[in-house]
């Protein structure tokens, strides 16, 4: 999932504090899994927002809603209805969600209320990890399932480097070396040859080193 | 000339089914007197009040809000209590984030049987609220009014 933390509420109070009515729009997918921005967010946002308005003299009106996605054009088209009658929109989704508002309804000013982190899985209730950088070339079929792109710090191909000490990298105690992680797994696996061959250069060409990226499918395009 | 109203602070108390409610009743079946102030919510467990509960609260007027939950290691549903007590940290935090002030929610744990405790806890957390004044949000309540 992509993972997104709430920003600083004063951020978010000085993006809206020149208007008067805003709708704050959540999202059903990824920000409602990792508590970022579901409708459960929403709520406490707005009654913050509410408080925080009231406490300064200033009255807020604020409509919650909150869509199945909002990176899809869609549901994003849900909203017609209630856009006429605010004066800017605040939304919990991720980038994606937030750039697809902005785009639908250009006339309007659309904030952030989330910092968007990275894709990730759940470790435990709470806590949320980094497991893919969307490298467009992944290359868990040959390390154990344990991705050194996401996970080591230097996305080092060969690894792992001379910081790796008692299976932790040199940047925190607190971090797994990944190659150690990917060693450790081969080894149960009784896959330890795979770690003799020599993995290429990378061609990040397939990330974001060409650029912003596109997929089309030409059986599904319209 | 006007005269000032006394301030009498609005709270609410979230209370688990299994402990502090049943406190409260004992409370009351012992004659035990606390302030008229506490309105009481009767909630399932603790750990069912949520941030958005605590919030609204405040958001309509309270000015003071206390969670109470099993002691540790006798809630009814395991662990309930003790999310409860690290919800409560967290709105906590947004109190502070918005200048209403933590100080003004609480954690606090009893048994059923501690019908004493309920009435002295009543007590302790409306002194403190009074204390601290009305809150800014119920306030401009009563201007809007």
């Amino acid at each position: 999932m992509i993972t997104a933390e709430r920003k600083p509420i004063d951020e978010i109070i000085e993006y809206i504090r020149p208007f008067q009515k805003i709708l704050l729009v959540g999202c059903n997918e990824c920000v409602t899994v990792c508590s970022a921005g579901g409708r459960k967010e929403v709520g406490i946002l707005s009654s913050m927002l509410q408080m925080a308005f009231l406490k300064q003299g200033k009255s807020l009106q604020i409509l919650e809603h909150t869509l199945e996605r909002q990176c899809d054009p869609e549901y994003v088209e849900e909203l017609v209805s209630m856009i006429d009658g605010v004066d800017a929109v605040v939304s919990m989704a991720c980038g994606c969600g937030v750039q697809e508002m902005a785009r639908r309804y250009r006339n309007k000013p659309v904030f952030p209320a989330v910092n968007t982190k990275f894709m990730g899985a759940s470790e435990r209730q709470g806590v949320w990890a980094e497991r893919c950088a969307g490298c467009g070339d992944c290359l868990l079929g040959i390390t154990a399932g344990i991705c050194p792109i996401a996970r080591c710090s230097k996305q080092l191909m060969n690894g792992p480097c001379g910081g790796s000490t008692g299976g932790k990298c040199e940047i925190s105690p607190e971090v797994d070396c990944a190659w150690a992680l990917i060693w450790e797994r081969l080894k149960a696996l009784n896959l330890t040859d795979r770690y003799e061959e020599i993995i290429p250069a990378k061609d990040w060409r397939n990330g974001r080193g060409a650029g912003p990226r596109k997929i089309i499918r030409e059986d599904l395009a319209e | 000339m006007t005269t000032q109203e006394p301030f009498e602070p609005v709270i609410i108390a979230f209370c688990c089914h299994y402990c502090a409610y049943t406190a409260a009743d004992m409370a009351g079946t012992r004659r035990l007197c606390y302030p008229a102030n506490v309105s009481i919510i009767r909630v399932p467990c603790s750990g069912k009040v949520d941030a958005i509960h605590i919030l609204k609260a405040f958001e309509k007027g309270a000015d003071g809000v206390y969670v109470a939950g099993c002691l540790d290691g006798d809630c009814h549903f395991k662990n309930g209590n003790h999310r409860a007590s690290r919800r409560v940290a967290y709105v906590q935090k947004l109190l502070d984030d918005i200048g209403i002030g933590s100080e003004r929610l609480a954690m606090v744990k009893m048994s059923a049987g501690m019908g004493e405790r309920f009435a002295e806890t009543a007590r302790e957390f409306t002194e403190t609220i009074r204390g601290l004044g009305p809150t800014p949000i119920r306030s401009l309540h009563r201007d809007a009014a």
